[in-house]
Order: C-alpha cells, then sequence, then structure tokens
C-alpha cells in the first residue's frame, strides 16, 4: 500500500485476501505452532503459545513499526514483501520455520530458509501465495534471543537484527541457530558462526572465534540507514551479547 | 480502472455509505468523501500516526487501508470522541496541559491515547510512551502529552 500510494507500484490491478478464512489463525499441535500467511503482529503478541513457545516471534512483532502497524501488518506479509530488513524473518530462521505454499496446482511445503534468493526474489511461482507458516515448537532446554538495533525502539527500520535458538543437552550446545536481517540482501543464516558454537561445552564457548567467521555469513552494505562497517561491527556485538548470555544459562 | 463500490461503513456511530473507488485510501475517504477533516495525513506512508483512527476495536493507520478493506467496519474518528458540547477527559486534558501545539499530531494521538486506556486502564509512563510510540509530535517534546494521558489515567480533573 505505501508502494501503491507512492505510485510507485509496477501493479493496478489487485485481489483482496484479507477475509480468507482459510489463510487465518494460529494452531498448535504436539509439534508445530503454524500461523495463517494473514497472522497479524498483533494476534502473535495476543496468543499464550506463541510466548511460551516462540518468545522470539511476540519480541519480533513487537519490534515492528508500531501498534497501528502491528494490528495490520501480516506474517505472510512480512515474508511475502522480502525486504531484508524485516524482523520477524530472523525468528523464523532461527526456529527453523517451514512454509506451505498453495497453488490451483497443489500445495508444497519449503524450508524459510532458501526461500529468499536473493534481493526480493523468491522460491515462489507468480501464482503461488504463501498459505502457512510452520513453525516446530522448540524441546527440552531451550535458549531464546532475539535484539533489533534501530534508530530508535519504535517505527524503526534494522540496522541489524538478529535472532538466535539453541537447545542445550547436558551443558553442550546440541542445536543452534542465527537468523540475521540487514546484513545481507536476504534475511540470512550464520552457517559459519554457528558451526563454531555447535557442539561446544557452554562453560568454553568459543566466542571470539564465532564473532571472526560470522563476517563470512553476512555482506551488509552502506546505505541511507547505516554504514556496512557499522552493521558488521554491532552484528558481532550483538552475537558476542548473545553468547554470553547463552554461557551464563 | 476499477469501478466505484459503495462503500457501507459505522463512523462515530452514525451508519454512512458512500461511493469510492476500492484502492481509495480511507483517509481520503473520511476526509474528502465524508467531510470529516479532523483524522490529518501527515506522511502518508504509516510512519508518523497523523492519520490514526480505531476500525473494528484496532488503531490503524488510515493512510494505509484501502476502501475495500473497511467495508462494512465500525469506525472511531477524533470527531467521534467528544459527547455532544463535551469534550472527551483526553481533550480536555491535552488543553489543560498544553498537550497541543500546532495541533496537526492531536487527532492520532487522541485516538491512540484512548485506545491505550481501554486496553491498559492504568499504564505508567512507559506504557504510556509504547502505547503513542506510532505517533510523531514534532512541537511539544511528548512531556506534555504524557502528562496528559497521565492525568486522565488517574483520574484528576483536567
Amino acid at each position: 500500500m505505501v508502494v501503491f500510494n507512492a505510485g510507485r507500484s509496477p501493479f493496478d490491478r489487485f485481489l483482496d485476501l484479507s477475509r480468507l478464512s482459510e489463510l487465518q489463525g494460529i494452531e498448535e499441535d504436539a509439534t508445530h505452532v503454524s500461523f495463517g500467511a494473514l497472522t497479524t503482529f498483533r494476534d502473535m503478541e495476543d496468543c499464550p503459545a506463541v510466548h511460551r513457545h516462540l518468545p522470539n516471534l511476540v519480541k519480533s512483532a513487537r519490534a515492528t513499526g508500531a501498534l497501528a502497524i502491528q494490528n495490520r501488518g501480516t506474517l505472510g506479509g512480512n515474508i511475502a514483501n522480502a525486504s531484508p530488513a524485516a524482523d520477524t524473518p530472523p525468528s523464523l530462521l532461527a526456529y527453523g520455520a517451514e512454509l506451505e505454499l498453495v497453488s490451483s496446482r497443489g500445495r508444497r511445503r519449503v524450508a524459510y530458509e532458501g526461500f529468499h534468493r536473493g534481493y526480493k526474489q523468491m522460491d515462489l511461482a507468480p501464482d503461488e501465495l504463501v498459505a502457512r507458516i510452520l513453525v516446530p515448537k522448540p524441546q527440552g532446554l531451550g535458549f531464546h534471543f532475539f535484539r533489533k538495533v534501530g534508530t530508535r525502539q519504535a517505527q524503526a527500520i534494522s540496522k541489524v537484527c538478529l535472532a538466535a535458538y539453541a537447545r542445550i543437552e547436558a551443558g553442550v550446545v546440541a542445536e543452534f541457530r542465527v537468523g540475521l536481517g540487514s546484513v545481507a540482501p536476504v534475511p540470512a543464516r550464520a552457517r559459519h558462526a554457528e558451526a563454531i558454537i555447535q557442539g561446544a561445552a557452554l562453560r568454553a564457548l568459543p566466542v571470539e572465534a564465532a564473532c571472526t567467521e560470522l563476517l563470512k555469513d553476512i555482506s551488509p552494505i552502506d546505505d541511507i540507514r547505516s554504514t556496512a562497517q557499522y552493521r558488521a561491527r554491532v552484528a558481532q556485538n550483538v552475537l558476542r551479547q548473545m553468547l554470553g548470555e547463552l554461557a551464563a544459562v | 480502472m476499477a469501478e466505484k463500490i459503495l462503500l457501507r461503513l459505522t463512523v462515530n456511530g452514525e451508519p454512512r455509505a458512500v461511493e469510492v473507488f476500492p484502492m481509495a485510501r480511507l483517509v481520503d475517504v473520511l476526509r474528502e468523501d465524508l467531510k470529516l477533516t479532523g483524522t490529518k495525513e501527515g506522511c502518508g506512508e504509516g510512519e508518523c500516526g497523523a492519520c490514526t483512527i480505531r476500525m473494528d476495536g484496532r488503531i490503524v493507520n488510515s493512510c494505509l487501508i484501502p476502501a475495500i478493506q473497511a467495508q462494512g467496519s465500525v469506525l472511531l474518528t477524533v470527531e467521534g470522541l467528544a459527547t455532544g458540547e463535551e469534550p472527551h477527559a483526553l481533550q480536555s486534558a491535552f488543553h489543560h496541559h498544553n498537550g497541543a501545539q500546532c495541533g496537526f499530531c492531536t487527532p492520532g494521538m487522541l485516538i491512540a491515547a484512548e485506545d491505550l486506556l481501554r486496553r491498559c486502564p492504568n499504564p505508567d509512563e512507559a506504557q504510556i510512551r509504547e502505547g503513542l510510540s506510532g505517533n510523531l509530535c514534532r512541537c511539544t517534546g511528548y512531556v506534555k502529552i504524557v502528562d496528559a494521558v497521565k492525568a486522565v489515567a488517574e483520574g484528576r480533573p483536567a
């Protein structure tokens, strides 16, 4: 709507999906919390199951715009708008989310990681819709971390956004995923940094090695909101902060 | 170009019907078609909150709502806050505390503040600031606005 209002939309025909009940609702079963694409940020903030199992998504929702935006903006829209600066994708990556895509040809389920193929490019055919977002419920002892760095707390577009999830087993990081926003052409996993931490003991996390490796995971740019140098430094700082909290679990 | 639709709304308690294009912005429908010019347009992209109204119980940026998505909705604009000639407590408090200077953000601020107090009748200062965080004011520095909302929350006479 912002692009349309500014006269920059390449489209002039629209289909209103907002009342399709098939695309609405948050559902919980034994293994997943799943979200209709039309789930609003506010719906996530108000849902006890999301607070309990996926706290990073609540923080992502509260970090997006301000209340009037959170009342209208949707999880499906946040994904399909394909901005690398969106604040829910890092959390979805950290939780290992999947997407259900539908068209008249059928349904398919894809990992969210890999869905964004390049800046504003998606694994989504012209006749396909993002129908649902499926997020596995973390099991066992979990560590959840989300931090957005912007110019102010509300109505800011991220300079750096980092979400992490770790499963801890017998004092060791058994499972670890980090999602990043605003530091690459697409929402990105920190595969190199993760590999350093995965399997490490909480008492001896190789924090500095992970921060060095993180630079292989990101390709920040200079733009109106920040500089590449600032983003790289802050991404490392936020990773360091997160690992410090993880070590203290 | 799409054909106009008959848009039926309840605005400030009154049923209204108006012919508009489906992608007309709700802020324009309110101001141009319904002549309710209390709602302001600042940025036109959901950043400033000047066009904030309540739609079906939740505050929204009316510049970002295509008319078709408001079909059948119940709206509250700043014109609906007062009871007859009697201003809403928030309006009196904004007046008393000088919470309005140029006044352009005020209609949106009042709607957001009213929404906050309905959700959270006894907010602390952080909650007031979060409740109004989608509404930008370039005059007051927010202190007098926060004072006004606090006064109403605490039931102090304006």
